[in-house]
């Protein structure tokens, strides 16, 4: 297990004390299980991304959908995407350390899964990101959400004739919008400590 | 100034018209006199731009004091003039660290202060410890001859001559432009390391004084104790002064013109007041500074921000230069030459050296820890990079001869090794990160995507730290910001300033400004200014058109709203150091059409004349359903996802398009006869919507065939694209400054072929000086201090924004 999600043995205890906090000592969780950590009340997606643990897609199950509850292996697999590089990568290691990371993204922000984020969908997902903020309105949130998409069309499609339809960022759209963004160093958590600090209630 | 003592008695001195009062004016004048000679200097530097790109400033700045040094030295043989550290520690170098604090990426720094600190203290004590102990130790192999000092001297020298010194790093780092986190890293480390500077010196002077015998174990204890005693609670004087200046500024809206005042007076105090303590005078002001920034910001009136930002700029470029000068003038000095081979060598080698060791050996310690790896190349710049300056010369000033007896070695060798640094180190920086390819700052298009997903990180990190039971960095800046918004913000912010402006919103606003500006730059181009010219009402706009086409750099508003320094033009110079990396007509095109969205910010409707709350919200309930209505029309055919750039239609389209949004604007184009009341400008949001949801039939969204604009702009911008004031501004960091940017933004393009009635055919509008609303965001005034946006409160605008003149 732990070669394979590259996470030190150390960690996965950690993660592995943690995992039972939040189950209460069963093998798995539910979604219901992450509303009792406080902290993850104020955070506006909070719902996309306790969705994200339970999508099977990002369990790296072939089917679609959600699961109603998931085990220890789901939990570590859905950390192992928050790892941080490692010195001794390659290129096609890193490649494909950031195609998993936007990958994950992409899934978060895909919520019918048809591998299409849809200017809908995308307004969804950044009316939720900017709900945080009580003085925006959600409207504004909205126009915001459409200029994103235009620009996004922008970058995918470039410039597009009078007929052309454009139904939604795709997943290479996606990597191109992203293209020049280092998001290995960005899309990480240190595993540092190894007392939880943090407890659930 | 004394009229010579003659006795009464002879009073035979005639009433003399004019007199020479030399001693009068004496030292105000030569102080006026130093500092027109940098600035002079600076000037003459500037006008060969080969040479600055080769050789950093301050180098030159050295070498020109050498010269003006010798110029008074040959002719009074008297070394006149010196950095005093009196001079130096209360007048020159506050400005430049508050000018560092004040606008330090606060993100940045704190997210890398565990390495900065880690540099600051450990890195500090380790040079100051080898070198001294190295010294003492070659010393007593014998090489260095005959020299009057122990071991404490040793180690005294040592802890002066280890710090790194901010101004050396900003002056040549700032022309470097590394990546951000090197930048900050090794100026952050500059910074905090006078903290364990002052400690140092303090400690080794007075245990020089108290003579090698005497010193116990206690007094050693108390050094330590004394470090941190010093840092924190420079620290917290700092913090302290923070918190007094931003709750100051929050009841300053009626001052608004001593505004800036406060600002300087408050962090001068600061730093005085540590100093006082014997605490860390530069610790002090530089928290000072960090934690005063977000607040002041948000509390003071736009002008009084660009003010405080030049002042600032200004203040600290000053000092730079004069420190620089006066360096290379206190160096000719022939009283206090002493000549010593090997020590000299040997230190310049030393400190190199173990800089480098002190480098390696941390980085790779925090190469554990850090997320971001510092690899090879960071460290080779960091170690290169770390530049004694002016701080270590005024240490050095300061000695008492008659305790540590080998003074004059020492400030000559700290002499040489300042020059060293600066000048050799300095010149062969760039190559070096030049050829070592150094990730340089990226500077990129603010995209609108970008900083959404940036902020669904925010989020998702600190979600997966949650979850995991981490207490990560985002754990912390989210507990920080919830304090921050729950109490902070209330006791120390403006209640307007309160709702918070989200980061998000602030690229939205740019971006629609910049299309914005872009759109009237190509309706200029176009020539189509001329519908201006409307021949239904008494006010004439009366310019004339048929004059130079606004190809002229002059007659253009778009250049107009670049060259005045105005907060506008401040992001306008960000704006444009963005389009100019702008690769795509797309991006252009597709940011264009950002404009045909009606960006209503809730929180900000800063009518000018309006006192009343009240008729606030009932226009805002207004616009806000006229808004609604007309995006859903638009985004309804968004829906069928045509998104697209309609070539084929037409120019004459756009013609008349630009001549209907024109007319929108004419009142707000300046000349001289527009009337002071500005009847043509108050015609609501609501007219102009209702026209607009009317005929909107064919709503496509076509978009201005913007190439040429955009060529035209960037190549009008390019003269016009002013140096960031040099010395301090670290340009990566500027763009992030003004954010009090309040925009409201009218229906800039009705896609069809409405055949607007001008403005001023349609201005029966109930119009008071109270129900006042400037639709577009661009005015034109001839004073340079105005802000041009919708940006100020009521209070603000008194005067009527009639601009004075026109400029086409």
């Amino acid at each position: 297990l732990s070669s394979s999600l590259a996470v030190t043995s150390e960690q996965i205890e950690h993660l592995h004390r943690r995992f039972k906090q939040l189950s209460q000592d069963q093998l798995t969780i539910r979604k219901e299980n992450f509303d009792s950590i406080p902290d993850l009340e104020f955070n506006p997606i909070r719902g996309k991304i306790v969705h994200a643990f339970f999508d099977k897609r990002n369990l790296r199950q072939e089917s679609d959908g959600l699961a109603d509850e998931i085990n220890f292996e789901d939990f570590l697999t859905i950390m192992s995407y928050f790892r941080p590089i490692e010195m001794n990568m390659d290129e096609e290691q890193l490649d494909r350390f950031r195609k998993e990371k936007l990958k994950f993204l992409f899934h978060m922000y895909d919520s019918d899964h048809d591998g299409k984020i849809t200017l809908q969908e995308y307004r969804n997902v950044v009316e939720e990101l900017l709900s945080g903020n009580p003085h925006l309105e959600k409207e504004s949130a909205r126009s915001i959400a459409d200029g994103a998409m235009m620009e996004a069309a922008s970058i995918c499609v470039g410039q597009m004739g009078p007929d052309q339809v454009y139904e939604g960022i795709t997943f290479e759209d996606f990597l191109k919008m992203w293209q020049g963004i280092d998001i290995e160093t960005k899309m990480h958590v240190r595993f540092l400590n190894v007392d939880t600090i943090a407890h659930c209630y | 100034g004394q009229r010579s003592s003659e006795s009464p008695k002879y009073s035979n001195q005639s009433f003399a018209i004019v007199s020479f009062k030399w001693d009068h004016v004496k030292e105000p004048y030569i102080i006026a006199l130093w500092i027109l000679v940098a600035s002079l200097a600076k000037i003459v530097f500037h006008l060969s731009h080969k040479v600055t790109r080769v050789v950093p400033e301050s180098a030159l700045l050295i070498v020109l004091g050498l010269f003006l040094g010798g110029i008074v030295w040959a002719a009074d043989h008297l070394p006149s003039f010196s950095l005093t550290p009196t001079v130096f520690f209360f007048y020159l170098l506050p400005p430049i660290v508050l000018d560092a604090g004040y606008f330090m990426p606060n993100r940045l720094f704190f997210g890398n202060l565990g390495s900065i600190l880690l540099y600051a203290v450990i890195g500090t004590i380790w040079n100051a410890a080898t070198t001294g102990l190295s010294l003492y130790g070659v010393y007593l192999t014998g090489i260095m001859g005959e020299m009057k000092s122990g071991l404490l001297d040793f180690l005294l020298f040592g802890s002066l001559i280890a710090a790194v010194d901010p101004v050396a790093v900003l002056a040549v780092f700032e022309e470097v432009h590394v990546n951000e986190v090197l930048f900050i890293i090794v100026f952050g480390e500059s910074l905090l390391n006078d903290a364990v500077t002052v400690v140092l010196y303090n400690v080794f002077d007075s245990f020089v004084a108290i003579g090698a015998m005497n010193v116990t174990g206690i007094d050693c204890l108390k050094g330590i104790v004394s470090f941190f005693v010093v840092s924190l609670g420079g620290t917290l004087v700092g913090i302290l002064f923070a918190f007094l200046l931003s709750l100051v500024s929050r009841f300053t809206k009626h001052v608004r013109i001593i505004e800036p005042g406060f600002v300087f007076i408050i962090s001068y105090l600061s730093y005085l007041t540590a100093e006082m303590l014997s605490l860390s005078a530069i610790l002090a002001i530089t928290f000072c500074g960090i934690c005063c920034q977000k607040y002041v910001k948000a509390n003071i009136s736009e002008q009084s921000s660009t003010t405080v930002r030049y002042t600032m700029k200004m203040m600290a470029s000053g000092a730079e230069t004069i420190i620089f000068m006066f360096l290379g003038i206190s160096a000719v000095n022939p009283d206090i030459w002493t000549w010593n081979t090997a020590f000299i060598l040997l230190t310049l080698v030393f400190i190199s050296v173990y800089r480098v060791i002190g480098v390696v050996i941390q980085t790779w310690i925090l190469n554990h820890y850090r997320t971001v790896q510092l690899e090879i190349i960071d460290q080779v710049v960091m170690s290169y990079g770390g530049l004694r300056g002016a701080v270590a010369f005024a240490l050095v000033a300061l000695l008492d001869d008659k305790k540590v007896k080998d003074k004059n070695l020492f400030v000559s060798t700290t002499i040489i090794v300042v020059f060293f640094t600066v000048i050799f180190q300095g010149l062969t920086i760039k190559p070096l990160v030049q050829w070592l390819k150094v990730k340089k700052t990226e500077h990129r298009e603010p995209k609108l995507n970008e900083k959404l997903h940036g902020r669904a990180f925010d989020h998702i990190l600190s979600a997966i730290e949650d979850i995991s039971g981490q207490i990560g960095h985002h754990y912390l800046r989210d507990k920080w910001s919830n304090f921050d918004r729950k109490f902070l913000r209330k006791i120390l912010m403006r209640r307007s300033a309160q709702k918070s402006r989200d980061q998000i919103l602030n690229v939205f606003h740019e971006l629609n400004l910049k299309d914005a500006i872009s759109y009237v730059a190509e309706g200029e181009r176009r020539g189509s200014l001329a519908f201006i010219r409307s021949p239904s009402t008494d006010n004439m706009v009366n310019v004339d058109f048929s004059a130079p086409l606004p190809s002229t750099v002059e007659s253009s508003v778009s250049y107009l709203l670049r060259e005045k320094s105005g907060p506008v033009c401040l992001d306008m110079q960000a704006l444009e150091q963005r389009r100019k990396s702008i690769r795509d007509t797309e991006d252009t095109l597709a940011h264009h059409t950002l404009q045909q969205y009606l960006y209503k910010p809730r929180q900000e409707h800063k009518h000018l004349y309006s006192r009343h709350e009240i008729m606030h919200s009932e226009d805002d309930k207004q616009d806000k359903e006229i808004f609604h209505r007309t995006m859903r029309k638009r985004l309804e055919s968004f829906k069928s996802t045509k998104l697209g750039i309609n070539h084929s239609k037409k120019f004459n389209k756009i013609h008349k398009r630009d001549r209907g949004q024109k007319r929108r604007n004419s009142s707000v184009i300046p000349n001289g006869n527009i009337p002071s009341e500005n009847p043509v400008q108050d015609f609501t949001l609501k007219e102009k919507d209702l026209e607009f949801s009317e005929s909107e039939e064919n709503n496509d969204y076509e978009t201005l065939h913007l190439g040429k604009g955009v060529d035209f702009l960037a190549n009008v911008t390019k003269q016009n694209f002013t140096d960031t004031p040099a010395g301090i501004d670290n340009p990566v960091f500027s763009a992030d400054d003004d954010q009090s940017i309040y925009m409201k933004f009218s229906p800039w393009l009705s896609s069809e072929d409405t055949v607007v009635p001008s403005q001023r055919a349609r201005v029966q509008l109930p119009y008071s000086p109270d129900n006042f609303r400037r639709l577009t965001p661009i005015r034109l005034s001839n004073k340079s201090t105005d802000s041009f946006l919708l940006a100020d409160s009521p209070e603000d605008r008194p005067r009527s924004f009639l601009p004075e003149s026109t400029h086409m």
